[in-house]
């Protein structure tokens, strides 16, 4: 039995330990706003934070997982006022939107580390998240935003 | 507050959107039917008791905005308060008229029946209104969800009147008061998309997403080779797996392909991982058949070969032959041969559907393009009516022409008849890859005899691809209806013109991709007249004018047009458009102060595609084998533009795909085996990659509006190629550059 913290809730799970992160919170626990985009961590469109680090949850096996706090898209802020979040809606950056619970969470995990990144931080942060419809050029837009310097 | 949206899991019958006090609107929706002067109800909208409106989205949403931008055009002559719109995304039904979500024609092809929605259930509104006042109708007028008396300063709202108005005879067609463009509302102004809140907040529903009460999970085994037959299959230690419960076997699709789902061997079980495990414990013998002989680096120089022999014409003007022979005063010949490669969809939601097939009907939740064609490739696949087939729409996690066929969705309901529960598939990426509708690879031939002032007096251009038409028949060698993607539409006015078309059969699935053949098309066309302006010494920017000429209007049947023709008398093509987005991206790309410095800049290319006229100057910069791309202008003309912050988004998004096109993208194939299956060999455009900054320059106007999902990817391949020959002086004649710069 493996225990875990998801989104600040205890979570358990009997199956298979080297079954990825990834489908027990999409296929277990309906926590479908994690992506499956390529399954060998290339695309970034899995990223959750792991006790509080950005990780591709594809790549993630649960046994790996035990005793970690897991957070996904739907337990970033409560209401979705991450201050990402905010910035995501005023810069309207998503198209199709697939991939953008991913690269908020990998963006989320960068501010903690670079509050004010520059723009080789951002390139080098998120270079490992596809957006298929090139939002890029507004995604750099409202981390910038988000993180209050100057676009 | 932003519009609530009709969550897509309550799964409500068309009927059954309405409460029953509700005033429903039907109105015409097929410009073909309206001609006839049939009334016959395609689309509907609404408006509940409590003033609620809610609008229907019959296209489906995969990043273009149109599920916001078509509700839109139907709020703004409604004259609805946007704040208490709800947007209901439409099941699959022929009523509606084409759902295929392809074609950038969403706004195009419903814009005039929409408004016409719109404004007839404002003026049934305005009439009931006047009615219950006493006064004449033309007095009355819909303002942001109230009736307004302004005489006699007395208004009603919308709700209030409902009941009145459902109550009196649909409004006349003649009777409809349509508004003029300065009353506008929302048409041209910047609305956040409807699914924001829920995209960034992980809620958003896409087909990957979607379940169903006590579904399995599926992953298939799929035949390698197109044509392949299955020899054995021995699924022993799949069925090993824990959480495996057992092993389907699938008919195997026979040519011609359509959109048939290609079979094989499905495991089914308890989560989709489980299902992947056991997958790969499959032990699957195929016979390859005919096309395993498929290697795409030999099939490149057949049709580099064939490029430079004589196909068919498709246009011709004049007399290419006699032109070139002729020679004379300082006549000079250049030729060229260029060649693009087969492309993958790659959208970043992989293929999925969950389907459950009961009582003779299937249900199905799934991402796609065209849920008509579900209707009928399900009920074909299952031996159903089409109209027993209910199929909702989720968001599109991209789709780019992929998710236009339904393959993966008859798989879904396929494995359901047999195992009797809802089955949900999900495609792995390597599926998603390896199992396809490429984008075809082509080669391209262009010839012109030139005079001494490096004026093209003859014009000869010759492409060859695996034409689409394969997936009706198996054997089709010419490109058909492709060739007026860019190619027989080519605007120069040059007195002796051919175009020609010659032969390549498909040997893998072959499809349409974002602009389909306008990317070769224009990659072709706009690299080899940068090559005449260099080799004349020309600028660039003046010469492309000048081969454009004179402001005009073509009429292509008057002018050697044979097939492929793209005349539309909505949309003639119109080439001081066309020079006007020219002029307005050299302009905002600073072009003629930004002269080429080694390792550094500007290239320039244009193209009409999908009815709009699109420019785009690149800036890029080479280090080594390193490009990088500080900045992109696209100036476009699409006629009207509804939300103008979606068409900027969705020409950002073509800079990137475009740069996807030029520099990294390429499948090949080897034994008929496709050799790239995940990003790591099929890269697409990251952040790094990406053009720094995409600045794009609406051209406004009254024309009719045209397309904006496609049209912005033609001309950037080619304009990034064209700068790196200034910055470098080599010349690409072959995508991906990748490789190519030392």
């Amino acid at each position: 039995m493996i225990q875990l913290t998801i989104n600040g809730k205890p979570a358990r799970f009997d199956g298979d330990p080297d079954m990825p992160l990834l489908w027990y919170l999409r296929d277990e626990l309906a926590l479908t706003g994690t992506k499956f985009g390529c399954g060998m961590g290339l695309c970034g469109a899995c990223t959750v934070h792991v006790n509080g680090e950005a990780a591709r949850s594809c790549l993630t096996p649960m046994r790996e997982a035990a005793g970690k706090r897991i957070t996904t898209i739907e337990g970033l802020s409560a209401a979705g006022e991450h201050p990402l979040q905010k910035a995501w809606e005023a810069c309207n950056v998503p198209q199709c939107g697939y991939c953008q619970s991913g690269q908020i969470m990998q963006a989320a995990a960068m501010l903690k580390s670079k509050p004010h990144p520059t723009d080789q931080d951002i390139d080098s942060n998120m270079e490992g998240n596809i957006c298929r419809c090139g939002t890029y050029q507004r995604i750099r837009q409202a981390i910038k935003m988000a993180a209050g310097v100057r676009a | 507050m932003t519009p609530t949206i009709e969550n897509v899991s309550r799964r409500g019958f068309l009927g059954q959107i309405f409460s029953a006090g509700a005033l429903v609107i039907a109105a015409p929706l097929a410009p073909k039917l309206k001609a006839a002067g049939n009334w016959q109800p395609s689309v509907y909208l609404g408006i509940e008791p409590d003033g609620t409106v809610k609008i229907v989205a019959h296209r489906s949403e995969m990043g273009t905005g149109c599920r916001t931008g078509l509700p839109m055009i139907v709020a703004d002559e409604l004259e609805a308060d946007w704040t208490r719109v709800q947007v209901v995304q439409a099941l699959g039904d022929a009523k509606y008229g084409s759902q295929n979500t392809d074609g950038s024609c969403s706004v195009r092809d419903f814009y005039d029946v929409l408004r016409a929605a719109g404004a007839s259930a404002r003026t049934m509104l305005e009439n009931a209104a006047a009615t219950k006042w006493g006064v004449p109708a033309e007095e009355c007028h819909g303002q942001n969800h109230f009736v307004v008396h302004s005489k006699t300063d007395r208004k009603l709202a919308y709700g209030e009147l409902v009941a009145l108005a459902s109550a009196a005879a649909a409004a006349e067609q003649g009777s409809i008061r349509l508004k003029t463009p300065d009353q506008f509302r929302y048409i041209g102004k910047d609305i956040p998309i409807v699914d924001l809140k829920p995209i960034v907040t992980g809620k958003a529903i896409f087909g990957i997403d979607a379940q169903m009460p006590g579904m399995v999970y599926a992953a298939i085994e799929r035949p390698p080779v197109m044509g392949a037959a299955l020899k054995s299959c021995d699924d022993a230690a799949a069925k090993q797996v824990k959480g495996v419960e057992q092993v389907v076997m699938l008919d195997l699709a026979k040519p011609p392909l359509g959109f048939k789902p290609l079979g094989g061997a499905a495991v089914i079980a308890n989560n989709s991982w489980t299902a992947l495990q056991g997958r790969k414990k499959l032990k699957v013998e195929w016979d390859l058949g005919e096309h395993a002989a498929y290697d795409s680096a030999a099939y490149k120089q057949a049709m580099l070969d064939t490029a430079r022999k004589p196909g068919r014409v498709a246009r011709e003007l004049g007399d290419v032959d006699a032109e070139f022979t002729k020679g004379g005063n300082g006549v000079k010949i250049v030729e060229a041969s260029y060649y693009t490669p087969m492309l993958a969809h790659a959208a970043m939601e992989p293929l999925a559907a969950v389907a459950e097939f009961k009582d003779g009907k299937v249900v199905t939740w799934t991402c796609t393009q065209n849920p008509q064609a579900v209707q009928e490739t399900v009920a074909r696949a299952v031996g159903i009516k089409k109209e027993d087939v209910v199929c909702h729409v989720t968001l599109l996690g991209g789709g780019f022409g992929r998710k236009s066929k339904p393959d993966y969705v008859a798989e879904a309901a396929l494995l359901s008849k047999q195992v009797g529960k809802p089955v949900k598939i999900v495609w792995s990426r390597e599926d998603d890859v390896q199992f396809d509708y490429f984008h075809s690879p082509a080669a391209l031939y262009m010839k012109a005899a030139v005079d001494g002032q490096g004026h093209p007096t003859a014009w000869l251009q010759r492409s060859v691809f695996p034409p689409i038409a394969m997936q009706g028949n198996p054997n089709e060698e010419y490109g058909g209806f492709q060739l007026g993607m860019g190619w027989t539409d080519i605007p120069y006015p040059i007195s002796n013109l051919r175009v020609e078309n010659g032969p390549a059969k498909a040997h893998v699935r072959i499809g349409w991709l974002r602009s389909v053949s306008n990317i070769y098309h224009a990659f072709g066309v706009q690299t080899f007249t940068d090559e005449l302006a260099a080799a004349a010494g020309r600028d660039r920017v003046e010469y492309l004018l000048e081969l454009i000429g004179q402001p005009r209007v073509i009429d292509f049947s008057k002018e050697g047009m044979k097939q492929g023709g793209p005349n539309n008398p909505k949309f003639p093509f119109d080439t001081a458009r066309l020079r006007n987005v020219i002029e307005v991206a050299a302009q905002k790309s600073g072009w003629a102060n930004k002269k080429p410095a080694p390792g550094r800049a500007l290239g320039i290319a244009a193209h009409r595609s999908f009815l709009t006229y699109v420019a785009a100057v690149v800036e890029v910069e080479v280090h080594g084998s390193e490009i990088r791309i500080p900045r992109v202008d696209i100036a476009v003309d699409a006629g009207r533009i509804i939300n103008p912050d979606r068409v900027r988004s969705q020409f950002e998004g073509a800079a990137v795909f475009g740069t996807s096109v030029a520099l990294m993208g390429e499948i090949t194939a080897a034994g008929g085996r496709i050799q790239q299956s995940n990003f790591d060999r099929y890269p697409v455009a990251r952040m790094n990659e990406a053009p720094l900054e995409t600045h794009v320059h609406i051209v406004t106007n009254d024309a009719a509006p045209a397309g904006v999902g496609e049209p912005g990817v033609p001309p950037i391949a080619p304009a990034i190629c064209n700068a790196i020959f200034a910055a470098t002086g080599k010349r690409i004649r072959e995508l991906p550059v990748k490789g190519q710069l030392s």
